[in-house]
């Protein structure tokens, strides 16, 4: 009885890393395609900044949406694309 | 054990490649199934992955993986993030997959699918990776620097400044053929045309929405933009079938060039969150979604390869582009097996993402074999149609006339079998009034996707929508290159005038910007034009001065990878760059020089230009001219064309110059002396973590 509720747990646990797998599979593709297209992680900005710069504002996501914007197309001679 | 293991599993995968490859190499006379070339290419790819790039990896650049890397060093959650590989490579593929590698081997097919195939597997494994691998090595050692800089720091200033001139030629020629292939594909075709022209108000809502409605909502108004595109393609059937509505649409070669024309200019101009933006969202999500779904529908159905391994065109007489397989196969290919361009995407974003050193290689490698596999593909889908169709729609008017009839009588004549009803039959198939002499290389890919992709999903019934849905996707990303690439070649003129004229180098006056940018457009814009009124069609001129363009970008690249090779004090290994670097030089200097000087009107253009002087002189007047004074402005486009093709080899013959010294000069030195970034160490809790 005891063995059986072990399994089961196992199960659960089992079927638990393959959520989390899944969900942090998607995390990463949905991540992947924003960076396709230059938009790189806001949370991840959020996080540098309170961790390396916790003097200074941070923008807020509408703001960093129009700076990254402005800053893969913008200009200044980069060339972000191929023939 | 288990490596006796591993060997033996790497020798069954070799022997199972080279078994694909002699399966599509000695079947001569039947057609084979597509199946063997995707077998051969994942075998060839795979152990050149495994072996090639780990031997470089590891023996000649050293990658560290406790090596500080820029993104951790400058990380700004900006430009600077240290990323996920995999996200990495995403981005990685997507900056450098575009056109390129989906019209070369198409055009390239004219002389079989073979020669093709074998260059793009032997020039990517040994040339093409390793430039992409080492340049993004050099550059993440060196704080992710652009190609420009890092010319100029490890070569000298005066090299720096060649190469960046020389880029921004490539630029020109490079629009200007882009733009040319969306004009052949639209010409006189009121669904194409109605279809594209409907992005630009889509792509206007999708920007305000982004930006005011739901600010930031990538993923939303780029399904919403989807979905209006999915239904602009419907609603372009129905505009052919209306006649007032499809006359409106029914545009000529040169209005679509004006038309074109003017739409670079104001495009590149306008606000980046109105217009580009959207439109590279969507471009970019659409790009990766058809190679995928083109890379599946080869792998369910395993199409019969229809055109032969080798045609008679190897000796240069073909229709799509003149000039024989040693050196134009090479130049025409160009992007899939080896592009210059992308170095400046692995000089770019990508170095100041990188998590780990050793990452480079799966991105740097990897990301080049994926395309190369999309050239591969792109090649399939091409041979699957019947040759003679291929023929008819690839043949410059001038040699095949305008009629079913005309065309079936001269490709029958060299040997391919194909009727009229074959090819009006295709026309009707793909919702076209026509299908002859539609040249550029994205009417034929259209054609042997919505063959493939039909068969996969929807049948007989579907396959107009799969034509143009594959035209829309093409023009799409053309489209996002023209606007961008106007951008990107404005900056990089008012650099280059600013040393000369400092006003010009300053980006925030208007004046300045509009200058440059006309002065970009209509640089693109001249090359445009003189294609589009070409009778041999415009890409028998345009696409051998591009790829000649591309492969002197990838030379110099090769030419900075060796130079560093030396710097770092590993000469006996320089051979990984130096040789890929040898046969770039001898394809791109002999096919300039032929393109130049040939005797035969077709291939050199000072020959082509004495071809209309003696007919001036003896006053008759040769198509496309109509008169005298257009005679004159065939001359002068030849010698513009001469002249352009001279200059990108003293780009190349002053870099090699510059190369041999910076090599000579490092051999003479005891100790190293690139200029990488100071060693540090990247902090422990983040080694341990990657």
């Amino acid at each position: 009885m005891i063995e059986r509720e072990g399994d089961f747990g196992k199960i659960i646990e089992e079927e638990r890393t393959m959520l989390t797998r899944i969900v942090s599979g998607l995390r990463y593709l949905g991540q992947g395609m924003r960076l396709m297209v230059g938009m790189p992680e806001y949370s991840t900005y959020v996080a540098h900044m309170h961790h390396a710069h916790p003097d200074r504002p941070v923008m807020s996501y509408e703001e960093f949406f129009r700076e990254r914007q402005e800053a893969r197309y913008g200009g200044n001679g980069k060339v972000t694309r191929c023939c | 054990m288990n490596a006796l293991l591993s060997k033996l599993g790497w020798f069954a995968f070799a022997v199972t490649g080279a078994f694909a490859l002699a399966v599509v190499a000695l079947n001569r006379g039947e057609s084979i199934g597509a199946i063997w070339i995707v077998i051969a290419t994942i075998c060839t790819f795979t152990i050149g992955y495994r072996f090639y790039s780990r031997f470089i990896a590891s023996q000649i650049l050293r990658l560290d993986p406790t090596r500080m890397t820029p993104a951790y060093k400058h990380n700004d959650g900006l430009d600077y993030v240290p990323t996920n590989k995999y996200v990495l490579f995403g981005h990685h593929f997507a900056a450098i997959a575009g056109a390129g590698p989906l019209v070369g081997p198409i055009l390239a097919a004219q002389m079989g699918y073979m020669p093709s195939m074998l260059w793009l597997l032997a020039g990517v494994v040994l040339a093409g990776a390793v430039q992409d691998f080492i340049v993004l090595f050099i550059s993440t050692r060196r704080d992710g620097r652009s190609l420009g800089d890092l010319i100029k720091s490890e070569m000298g200033q005066l090299p720096g400044m060649i190469a960046l001139f020389g880029t921004f030629f490539i630029m020109l020629v490079l629009l200007a053929v882009l733009a040319l292939i969306v004009v052949k594909a639209l010409a006189e075709s009121p669904w194409g045309t109605f279809t594209v022209a409907a992005t630009i108000p889509i792509a206007l809502f999708m920007g305000v929405y982004a930006r005011y409605i739901r600010p930031g909502s990538i993923g939303e108004v780029s399904l919403i933009g989807f979905v209006l595109l999915i239904l602009s393609i419907v609603g372009g059937q129905y505009v052919q079938e209306i006649p007032s509505l499809a006359a409106l649409f029914m545009l000529t070669g040169e209005q679509l060039t004006w038309l074109l024309i003017g739409y670079g200019f104001i495009a590149s101009v306008m606000p980046v969150w109105l217009l580009l933006a959207p439109r590279d969202y969507l471009s970019t999500f659409l790009k990766i979604g058809t190679v995928v779904s083109l890379a599946i529908g080869v792998l369910i159905i395993s199409p019969e390869l229809k055109m032969p391994a080798l045609t008679q065109f190897v000796d240069g007489s073909g229709p799509v582009w003149s000039g024989s397989l040693f050196p134009f196969l090479f130049i025409t290919v160009a992007c899939g097996a080896i592009s210059g361009f992308h170095s400046l995407i692995s000089s770019g974003t990508t170095p100041k993402m990188i998590r780990n050193e050793r990452d480079a290689r799966f991105i740097g490698y990897g990301a080049m074999l994926m395309e190369s596999f999309v050239a591969i593909m792109a090649l399939v889908a091409a041979s699957t149609i019947e040759p003679g169709v291929y023929f008819a729609m690839n043949s410059p008017a001038a040699i095949i006339g305008t009629t079913a009839e005309s065309a079936t009588q001269v490709i029958s004549q060299w040997g391919f079998y194909v009727t009229p009803e074959m090819i009006t039959q295709t026309a009707r198939d793909v919702g076209e009034h026509t299908v002859i002499s539609r040249t550029g290389g994205a009417p034929t890919l259209a054609v042997g996707m919505a063959q493939i992709l039909s068969e996969v999903l929807g049948g007989q019934a579907m396959m107009a929508f799969w034509y143009h849905f594959a035209i829309l996707f093409e023009a799409l990303f053309i489209l996002t290159a023209v606007d961008a690439g106007t951008r990107a070649g404005r900056f990089m003129l008012q650099d280059l005038l600013g040393s000369f004229i400092p006003f010009m180098k300053r980006t925030d006056s208007i004046i300045a910007n509009l200058i440059a940018t006309s002065v970009c457009v209509a640089g693109w814009g001249y090359f445009l034009y003189q294609g589009v009124v070409d009778p041999l069609g415009g890409i028998n001129t345009l696409w051998p001065l591009f790829g000649i363009s591309n492969q002197m970008l990838a030379g110099i690249a090769l030419v900075l990878c060796s130079c560093v090779l030396f710097k770092m004090k590993q000469d006996r290994f320089a051979w990984v760059t130096i040789l890929p670097a040898i046969w770039v030089f001898v394809c791109t200097l002999t096919a300039a020089w032929q393109k130049i000087f040939d005797a035969n009107p077709r291939i050199g253009f000072l020959a082509h230009a004495n071809k209309y002087k003696e007919a001036v002189t003896e006053g008759t007047v040769l198509a496309p001219a109509k008169s005298i004074g257009q005679m004159q402005q065939v001359i002068f486009n030849d010698y513009i064309n001469a002249s352009l093709a001279a200059l990108f080899m003293l780009v190349l013959i002053s870099m090699l110059a510059f190369g041999i010294r910076t090599a000579l000069r490092a051999r003479a030195l005891g100790t190293p002396t690139a200029r990488e970034a100071p060693f540090e160490l990247l902090p422990v809790e983040i080694v341990s973590r990657t």
